[in-house]
């Protein structure tokens, strides 16, 4: 990127050619009782090596992954970024807040995106997968959009286990077509059936279901899919890519449209962005997914090449009847989770699987030893899983995090109904020693 | 100029219409194919379904863009051109022939004289066509 100054001679050369003779003078039609009277109360500038330290101060105060154990999850998880991400995506060929598309210029940018399609598409059990969309949130509010463009239908229902921040997100999304959210409740920690069949009929577009869901539970997708094309719906299931190296594929179990946070998928935490939005969907709803799409074709030559497909669906071309409001993505963390993927492989993604399931039913065994500790559903979990606890889990956890452990999620704000319970997630980074210290730091806590 | 065929019915929106006994039978103009361009897919409404005249009811998509189709009549769908699927490009080699879209039963026989005839259509063509 080009540095461009902005001398007070290059001021003065677009004064003078406009015709005015101060910055101020195109001010004067703002009235007076507008604008700041005095000065911007800006601290004074510090030179370069005060300014990191005073950087470094403020980012001590932090409570971030490095210096604390996490157990913190709810939609983003601290697992494992393996060091080639950084190396590569720091290179200046990748390295922009602009994604380049022009085939003729990055064919390896588009090679990129197209094998991360591929990944997602092959790990979600789809037929196609888009660039992205930004987050796991905007990623199940364009399903929904998707779902009602393709059926026409104007009701959703949302099981009582999807993330409770994605599902205002979708509110947001649905106000302006004006579709109805229908929620079915999930009372033992999964979906409701006899709930889901009162709900799902005629006039809904699709049903959403979470699994693992926002409390850890594993959700009966073939179930949901079944309930929900019954009734003429198509079923959305919200998943966290990661998990499926070991959990079965929920394109294989009935969903027709798969999205999801991809933020575990080698992108770091980063205080809650950027992530990635995962979209997949089926083939015979292609042309109304939404997002960029690139596709692999052959040049005059023969030879393989990479370029945007299908953009017919965009709005620089389709205008206000486009499939979405957003035709971008995140790139640059689409392709930190290639590299992932890539770098991780087959195996390595099942063994991050196995373990984080493995440390977090160990956790679970643990936290559970602890008098007036329990599970608070009786249901399979994966990686995360939700305690009920004796006391505060709000108190507990700023105890907790006074020994540098941060516990998990307290629920009473996301969901009143579970103002004693703490979401607990466990990644393949915690070790033995850490569930144990603490085990015991959540003892002396809750006695 | 574009072939404008005599005996049929059109749409500002560049479909035609062709009395087929009771029926009637739809498709885009040669104009609109030209300006399309090659034609990449075609989405029909199912048969069975009911269309209101002046709304759209499907789309044609062209390597460079995505229009919506318009009924010229209302009426239910008793056909639709399934060889289109397969095969989007009979759109441009034969507008008026193979590349038909719909038929439909109308619901108002009265609606097709209310649509532009071929001299209308051409004069439509010559003033731009929009």
């Amino acid at each position: 990127m080009r540095y461009l100054p902005n001398t007070p001679q290059n001021q003065r050369a677009m004064l003078d050619t406009i015709g005015v003779r101060t910055v101020e003078d195109l001010l004067t039609r703002i009235p007076a009782k507008a604008r700041l009277s005095r000065p911007l109360a800006l601290l004074p500038a510090l030179a370069e090596s005060d300014l990191i330290r005073h950087m470094r101060s403020l980012a001590a105060r932090d409570a971030d992954a490095d210096t604390f154990t996490c157990f913190l999850g709810g939609g983003a998880y601290d697992h494992y970024v393996p060091s080639p991400i950084n190396h590569m995506v720091l290179r200046g060929e990748y390295l922009t807040a602009y994604t380049p598309y022009q085939p003729e210029a990055s064919q390896g940018t588009l090679r990129t995106i197209y094998e991360y399609q591929t990944m997602i598409a092959e790990l979600t059990g789809m037929d196609v997968a888009n660039a992205s969309i930004y987050d796991g949130a905007s990623s199940l509010a364009e399903a929904v959009l998707m779902a009602h463009a393709i059926n026409g239908r104007h009701e959703l229902a949302l099981a009582g286990g999807v993330n409770p921040l994605y599902r205002r997100v979708v509110e947001t999304y649905v106000d302006g077509p004006g579709l109805k959210l229908r929620d079915v409740p999930s009372p033992e920690g999964v979906l409701d059936r006899d709930a889901a069949r009162r709900v799902v009929g005629g006039k809904t577009a699709a049903l959403v279901v979470q699994s693992p869901n926002f409390y850890g539970c594993l959700e009966d997708v073939a179930a949901a899919a079944e309930l929900a094309h019954a009734a003429g719906a198509l079923l959305v299931v919200v998943s966290d890519p990661v998990n499926l190296g070991v959990l079965e594929a929920p394109g294989r179990q009935g969903a027709d449209i798969v999205v999801g946070e991809g933020q575990g998928l080698g992108v770091p935490l980063s205080f809650g962005g950027p992530y990635l939005g995962v979209f997949a969907a089926k083939n015979e709803f292609v042309r109304r997914m939404p997002g960029r799409l690139v596709g692999a074709t052959v040049d005059l030559d023969g030879s393989r090449g990479f370029a945007l497909t299908l953009q017919t669906r965009e709005q620089h071309i389709r205008r206000a009847k486009a499939t979405s409001n957003i035709c971008t993505n995140v790139a640059l963390c689409a392709l930190m989770a290639t590299i992932y993927m890539a770098t991780l492989g087959q195996r390595g993604l099942v063994r991050v699987g196995e373990l984080s399931m493995a440390k977090a039913h160990y956790a679970a065994e643990r936290l559970t030893a602890v008098p007036g500790v329990s599970l608070r559903f009786a249901q399979p979990f994966f990686k995360e899983f939700t305690l009920k606890l004796p006391k505060s889990p709000e108190r507990v956890a700023a105890k907790l995090a006074r020994q540098s452990i941060l516990a998990g999620l307290p629920l009473k704000t996301l969901d009143r109904k579970l103002g004693d319970c703490l979401l607990v997630a466990v990644t393949e980074k915690r070790t033995r020693e850490e569930i144990d210290a603490f085990a015991d730091a959540l003892a002396k806590a809750v006695a | 100029m574009s072939n404008v065929p005599a005996d049929l019915k059109y749409t500002r929106e560049h479909e035609w219409a062709k009395q087929d006994g009771a029926r009637i039978r739809v498709g885009i103009t040669a104009f609109a194919q030209e300006q399309l361009g090659d034609v990449v897919f075609v989405e029909l409404p199912k048969v069975g379904a009911r269309l209101t005249a002046k709304q759209a009811f499907g789309v044609v998509e062209s390597v460079k863009a995505v229009s919506d189709l318009f009924a010229p009549v209302s009426g239910e769908v008793v056909e639709a051109n399934g060889e289109l699927g397969q095969k989007p490009e009979i759109v441009n080699q034969d507008p008026y022939g193979k590349g038909w879209m719909l038929v439909i039963t109308p619901a108002n026989a009265k609606e097709l004289d209310q649509l532009l005839t071929a001299a209308q259509y051409e004069e439509f063509l010559a003033q731009g066509g929009h």
